[in-house]
């Protein structure tokens, strides 16, 4: 990054961070300025990155090569992308229904049963399978594998609402409690390394890579 | 004391805050630093990779979350090119695109790799969910030419890799849910090995894929980063964030526990 680059990406720090002290001027340039810049990224490179490889030039590609109509086969998927459109005329909105049917029917097929070995059955894999090897297990194992069991059990009892949470259910359900609260804990104590990592990293620059221009 | 405690301006801890983040940055200090076991896993299967072996890095994250992947990227990289083990990089958000392409022309010119030999980056195509499941089929269908616009036939490094079959290994490197997407798509459906480099907001819910073997390894955070670097004996923005970070925890902790103090004292006042 040039000298000007570090100077621009140093007062936008600076516009964006005296929103600590409160709301301004400086902070909301800065904040229209990253989304106006943002949208205004995305849009070339998705037409760079998307629509003149994946579309255009396969089709341009059909239409002045010979023995290349292949491509025009793309003209299918452009023309269902293109009724998104139709929203914008009260006349044919209906039409829109088509690709959005396609795409939750994709979506759909691809995610449920690909979703239902990954996050459900290897995670139940994953809980009990320690008690397979259990003979291969030290006391602290044993104690991790039996604490899992407990945390899965009473969390899910927690969230099954058809049984009122009286007697044994109750006491289940509040030790289920408990498990949430440590794993909101655990995330929350995540979530501020990550926030003050994003603060190091800009401090960092401030530091050494500002002021560096001036000192 | 307690009452003005409770009702103190958030300005000042940010002001706190902002020095515990200051001093140690002016005055860097050497922090022991305990590689996470998960870290060591990732760093142990990239180490036993044959050379010539190829892996994939996606770099997942934004320009507002690039503080803890990037450092990441550069030390797995480091190990990767020393290893003669060669890189392939994606992103399946726009906004990285320049980030990536920068960081591995910077890695690489480091270490002496070649583009086109010992890395190529691919960049961007739209549609995360075609791209995971398209390369899973075929590279090419989705990447006809890498980021500077060469066609993927000629590139070299790319001449013997169809799909997934020749990767040995996906490193993702998250700001978000991509991880999962990695998991659920391209792990289930053709067992491609994952990876993983996270921002510690997400970190929690990894832990899950990590213990049931869908993640071979993890790089939690700076400490993750720190780690890889340690492990590959160099020290970067990694080991140097970690150690500012920890002066800012000590602090954290420190205000959670003066409020606690001061909300039970408060509460027992008013009984």
């Amino acid at each position: 990054m040039g000298i000007f680059g570090i100077w621009i990406a140093a007062f936008l720090t600076l516009c964006i961070y005296s929103f600590l002290y409160r709301d301004n001027p400086f902070y909301r340039f800065a904040e229209h300025l990253f989304l106006g810049m943002s949208v205004g990224y995305g849009i070339v490179l998705n037409i760079h990155s998307g629509f003149i490889p994946l579309a255009w030039d396969p089709i341009y590609t059909a239409i002045t090569e010979e023995g290349k109509q292949s491509g025009l086969v793309k003209l299918i998927p452009i023309a269902l992308g293109l009724l998104f459109f139709a929203r914008l005329s009260p006349r044919h909105t209906w039409l829109i229904r088509y690709p959005i049917a396609i795409l939750i029917g994709f979506n759909s097929g691809l995610f449920i049963p690909s979703a239902l070995q990954a996050s459900i059955f290897e995670q139940t894999r994953g809980t009990v399978e320690p008690f397979a090897n259990l003979g291969t297990l030290g006391p602290w194992g044993i104690f991790e594998a039996a604490l899992m069991v407990i945390g899965v059990i009473c969390t899910l009892t927690y969230f099954f609402f058809s049984v009122e949470h009286r007697g044994t259910v109750g006491w289940l359900s509040k030790i289920g409690i408990a498990f949430l609260m440590i794993g909101f804990g655990s995330a929350f104590g995540n979530t501020v390394m990550g926030r003050v990592a994003l603060l190091i990293q800009r401090v960092n620059f401030l530091i050494n890579d500002w002021l560096g221009t001036i000192f | 004391m307690f009452e003005k405690l409770m009702r103190i301006d958030r300005r000042i801890i940010f002001i706190f805050v902002g020095l515990a983040v200051i001093v140690p940055t002016l005055f860097p200090s050497n922090l022991p630093i305990n590689v996470p076991e998960p870290t060591r896993q990732l760093y142990d299967y990239i180490d036993a990779l044959p050379t010539g072996a190829t892996i994939i890095i996606a770099f997942d994250y934004g320009p507002s979350s690039f503080a803890e992947p990037q450092p990441m990227a550069e030390a797995v990289m480091k190990h990767c090119f020393d290893k003669k083990v060669r890189v392939i990089g994606i992103n399946l958000f726009a906004e990285t695109t320049t980030l990536a392409d920068k960081l591995m022309q910077k890695v690489a010119k480091e270490k002496g790799a070649v583009d086109g030999e010992d890395y190529v980056f691919l960049g961007y195509r739209p549609g995360a969910l075609q791209v995971i499941i398209g390369m899973g089929t075929e590279i090419a269908s989705i990447f006809d030419s890498d980021y500077a616009g060469n066609p993927l036939a000629e590139i070299p490094m790319m001449e013997n890799i169809t799909n997934y079959e020749q990767i040995s290994l996906l490193l993702d490197l998250a700001a978000s849910s991509t991880v999962e997407a990695w998991i659920t798509y391209a792990n289930t459906k053709y067992g491609l090995q994952i990876g993983a480099g996270v921002t510690g907001v997400i970190v929690s819910q990894m832990y899950p894929y990590l213990q049931t073997g869908q993640l071979v390894g993890l790089m939690p955070g700076f400490l993750g980063a720190a780690g890889y670097e340690k492990l590959i004996e160099t020290s970067a923005e990694g080991t140097a964030g970690i150690n500012t970070e920890s002066f800012v925890h000590l602090l954290i902790v420190g205000l959670v526990v003066l409020g606690n103090i001061a909300f039970f004292i408060q509460q027992r006042r008013e009984e």
